[in-house]
């Protein structure tokens, strides 16, 4: 390595006061403590006879340009920020590579581990912080090592030299910046991630999703919601294994889960400490005589991991030594990071509140995500990501708390655009355009085919589309053709399409979002809202179990439901009621149920004091009045009698209700009992866009109500007669025949290929009676009758998704899974009675 | 001072758009929110509407949807959006060190 230990002067040599000038001990040779000598330099350098300890045995560098040593981008000696020249002209002794181990403020000395005792004046306290090492088994395994000092990077490209694989735990910024220098240092890197989106600190979910693609585009492997179990390997690490029983063969693993200020010397001598060495506003500790700056701070309940808080420290830090006291008032951060070329930015508040607004602007194709949260017409944070150029023009609108309402619309395009006077109305900057530049970059169309095409008769944004192809792909130009559609036809433009969106976040309807998550094969939540131009944040509760529904139907086996997106009765598995406890329906197959089942549920109401079990309307037993803790302990019960979820709380297939049929009754034509069941074992636990009913009647006379069902069997002499499309409620709606057939196989496979279709083209909270008079009877029967292909691949891609989701949900929480969902998080007994 | 903020757990233990609650001995539970990019927030457990859980709805953006109406409560204000009028009280939060902290004195009143 190419950088130079200092050599520092021998322990057993004094250091004699200067009695003339005050004598500041500096404890830590890092940015922050030279920081705050260069400022009190620059104010007064004669004022003090100063001595610095550094734990490391170097020179004053930049830390945070670790990462580009690392990467192979700098030198050591490119990083350092004073050089032995610096302390011997202003007369500092530099002690490097000797920390202080103990301060006696009654005596005013410090001493080293090397056995030094220096006297002190005034005493600097400026140790930064210490990597946080999570305490996980096999955590002291050499090979195991944090990133922190210079120290760490030569390990670390001790490591990579001899090749192999590395696990770098933590996503963070600190991570992410390890694990590019390794990739690039040949290593093959896998990142852990404990929360689901990286660097949720400084990025809000859509931009950590972004970050997650291009690094995972650019080789790395990239876990997120990874709990490190335990570190193993026999004499040396050999990989890191998780929670969930996945193992990463790694020989090097980098901890990079946070910093914790480093207040362990601070405490031991008495001094304030809470998270960081308590401070005023002057960097003054509880003794008059020590000060602390940096990391190892706790200014006003704030402690800062950045750097750009220490340079306003330092300042006040040095006005206070010198008395001309300013004073500090904390620090709004930012964040501008760059890993493997990709740019990201936060500042401030970027989650808003009260009376927030958020204008986002997303540029799937360039890679682009903009968010810019303001309230009261003041910025109040941002996050970038793709382009970050205007970082610094926000984070100075954020500090100086401007007023933007003048350039409100066009804030988020940029410095450059919103001051370059071209903040007129959307449409005269369209208006403004030439007639060849591109208006729709998908499909490279320019603004005169625009217009040629809305003159020729094309006054609707479908038409346009449809003609000549501008927004009919990612859509994101859409607002920009609507504007020249009004540029063009004056009053003569009717206005809004027609076809209603999803929600106020997107300006997609039901079918074209689903449409586009296949076509475009969008993968997660976050995806969607990126690549279709969400306009908020993580949407709403309108369009995000929409897209938990669209993403699970086009990606079965593959999608990971998103249990935050669903609505509280699919997230519980149980009916919430209107006094907070639950309802719970166990299965009982075709409406058919036994002594050992009643008795069992005989046993959960009394064990459980559930005021009312009831019979419903199809054919189950409904427990009531059922607390949330106790409903694990309540599906534990009902599984040990071979009883699993009944989905009475689902947008899912309810039940299947029937009749006795031939085997009891005397006007009976088929088994509709058998088929009940048979048909209840292949559709349950699958998620449908609304739920849905089925029903099997075994004669004409139609005992199970068959006919206002979304799929009905009535059962005659010569067959199966099917019916699709009904529902009891507000709208009763009867159903339509479908079609007759004469098997109890076909019957099967008719009902699985309607369930499919319905599943893949409804809109979500769409029953079938209502979507059936949309696409109306001909169109499914095109489809599920006159096809026997198409049905054929129907059944099958619904029989293929029931195998990953006849699981039973139950079974899962009551083994303990997602036990947050039932348990508080605290309970709290006030000591007096409450009023 | 001690004892004015009470200390409910790890940050990490409320899921990212979610929330847990916390049980007061002789009252109503209070909600405590953590929104998709990481900010906390308290409320009384009870919508102003029908004294619906909101702990149990969708957190979106800075409001939750209330699970027995949908009704959209600001998590700073605990204030109704949109045309539906109430009010749910707040109790102060502050995240210190990962820990979740809320304010005792808010929290006897929310649950009173």
């Amino acid at each position: 390595m190419d950088f130079h230990e200092y050599q520092s002067p021998d322990p057993a040599d004094t250091i004699e006061p200067d009695a003339a000038r005050a004598h500041l001990v500096v404890i830590g040779n890092g940015m922050a403590g030279c920081r705050a000598v260069e400022e009190l330099l620059a104010r007064d350098a004669g004022r003090h006879r100063v001595t610095i300890f550094g734990a490391e045995p170097h020179v004053n560098y930049n830390r945070i340009m670790l990462s580009p040593v690392l990467a192979g981008e700098k030198s050591f000696d490119e990083i350092v920020i004073n050089d032995h020249d610096w302390y011997a002209d202003n007369q500092i002794d530099l002690i490097a590579g000797d920390p202080i181990v103990a301060i006696d403020r009654t005596a005013k000395t410090v001493t080293s581990k090397a056995g030094r005792t220096v006297v002190y004046d005034k005493l600097l306290i400026a140790t930064g912080s210490d990597p946080f090492i999570i305490p996980v088994p096999g955590h002291d395994l050499p090979g195991v090592i944090s990133f922190r000092d210079m120290s760490d990077v030569d390990a670390m490209l001790a490591a990579a030299a001899q090749g192999g694989d590395a696990v770098v735990i933590g996503g963070g910024l600190l991570g992410l910046e390890a694990a590019h220098g390794l990739t690039l240092r040949g290593m093959k890197v896998t990142v852990l991630h404990l929360m689901p989106t990286l660097m949720e600190r400084q990025l809000d979910e859509a931009a950590g999703w972004l970050l997650k693609q291009a690094l995972e585009a650019r080789g790395q492997a990239i876990l997120t919601g990874a709990d490190t179990a335990e570190i193993y390997g026999g004499g040396k690490v050999e990989g890191v294994r998780l929670k969930d029983g996945r193992d990463i063969p790694a020989s090097l693993v980098v901890m990079a889960v946070g910093i914790r200020p480093s207040v362990a010397l601070a405490r031991a001598s008495g001094l304030a400490v809470g998270r960081g060495i308590h401070v005023d506003d002057h960097m003054v500790t509880s003794d008059p005589d020590v000060l602390a700056v940096g990391e190892c701070v706790e200014h006003d309940g704030q402690v800062y991991g950045l750097v750009a808080p220490l340079w306003d420290m330092c300042r006040a830090l040095a006005d206070g030594l010198v008395e001309k006291h300013t004073g500090y008032r904390g620090s709004v951060a930012s964040t501008k990071l760059k890993v493997a070329g990709l740019n990201v930015f936060s500042a401030g508040d970027f989650s808003g509140g009260e009376a927030c607004e958020d204008i986002v602007l997303r540029d799937a194709a360039r890679g682009i995500y903009k968010r810019v949260v303001l309230r009261e017409d003041r910025v109040v944070g941002a996050v970038l990501y793709g382009d970050t150029a205007d970082g610094g023009w926000y984070f100075d609108l954020l500090k100086r708390q401007e007023d933007v309402a003048d350039i409100r619309d066009v804030l988020i395009y940029g410095q450059v655009f919103a001051s370059g006077g071209r903040r007129a109305d959307p449409k005269a900057a369209v208006a403004a355009l030439s007639a060849d530049a591109e208006i729709c970059g998908c499909n490279g169309v320019s603004k005169g085919q625009v217009v040629a095409c809305i003159e020729a008769g094309n006054a609707t944004l479908d038409a346009v589309r449809a003609t000549c192809k501008a927004s009919a792909s990612c859509g994101s130009c859409t607002g920009m053709v609507e504007s020249l559609l009004a540029v063009t036809l004056g009053d003569d433009y009717a206005g809004e399409r027609a076809t209603k969106t999803i929600c106020g976040c997107t300006s997609f309807g039901h079918d074209d979002v689903r449409r586009e998550i296949v076509a475009q094969g969008l993968r997660s939540i976050p995806e969607v809202m990126q690549k279709l131009h969400w306009t908020t944040p993580d949407g709403c509760s309108s369009c995000r179990p929409a897209l938990n529904y669209y993403l699970l139907c086009a990606w079965p086996g593959e999608y990971e439901d998103d249990q935050q997106s669903r609505f509280v009765n699919e997230r519980l598995h149980a009916n919430i009621q209107k006094d907070g406890t639950y309802s719970v329906v166990p299965r009982m197959w075709g409406g058919i149920t036994s002594p050992k089942e009643l008795r069992a549920i005989a046993d959960v109401v009394e064990k459980y004091n559930a005021p009312m079990v009831k019979v419903t309307g199809g054919q189950r037993l409904d427990i009531f009045g059922i607390r949330k803790e106790d409903l694990p302990a309540v599906w534990a019960d009902l599984n040990a009698a071979g009883m699993v979820s009944g989905h009475a709380y689902g947008k899912a297939l309810r039940t299947v209700k029937t009749c006795v049929g031939s085997e009891w009754c005397r006007f009976g034509t088929q088994d509709s009992t058998g088929l009940g069941v048979k048909l209840e074992r292949m559709s349950w636990g699958s998620w449908m866009p609304h739920k849905f009913k089925i029903a099997v009647s075994g004669c004409p006379r139609n005992c199970a109500e068959a006919t206002i069902k979304d799929f009905g069997v009535v059962c005659v002499e010569s067959g199966y007669e099917l019916h699709v499309g009904g529902n009891g409620g507000m709208k009763v709606r009867a159903t339509d025949l479908l079609c007759k057939v004469a098997t109890e196989q076909e019957a099967m496979e008719y009902c699985a290929a309607f369930i499919q279709l319905y599943r893949e083209e409804a809109r979500y909270l769409e029953r079938t009676a209502p979507w059936t008079e949309r696409v109306g009877l001909d169109a499914i029967k095109t489809r599920i009758v006159d096809d026997a292909e198409g049905r054929a691949a129907l059944a099958e891609r619904f029989l293929f998704s029931q195998r990953f989701s006849q699981d039973d949900p139950w079974a899962d929480r009551a083994a303990g899974h997602d036990r947050n969902h039932h348990a508080p998080m605290a309970r709290f007994t006030p000591q007096k009675e409450m009023a | 001072m001690i004892g004015d903020w009470l200390d409910i757990g790890w940050l990490d233990e409320i899921p990212p758009r979610g929330s847990r609650t916390i049980q007061v001995a002789g009252g109503d539970d209070v909600a405590v929110f953590r929104t998709g990019d990481n900010r906390v927030f308290a409320l009384a457990d009870r919508c102003p509407h029908k004294h619906g859980r909101l702990s149990q709805g969708i957190v979106h953006g800075n409001a939750v949807a209330c699970p027995l109406h949908n009704w959209r409560i600001a998590l700073a204000t605990g204030e109704a959006q949109g045309a539906d009028k109430g009010c749910t009280p707040v109790v102060p939060v502050r995240v210190s060190g990962g820990r979740v902290l809320i304010c005792r004195a808010s929290t006897l009143k929310a649950a009173a």
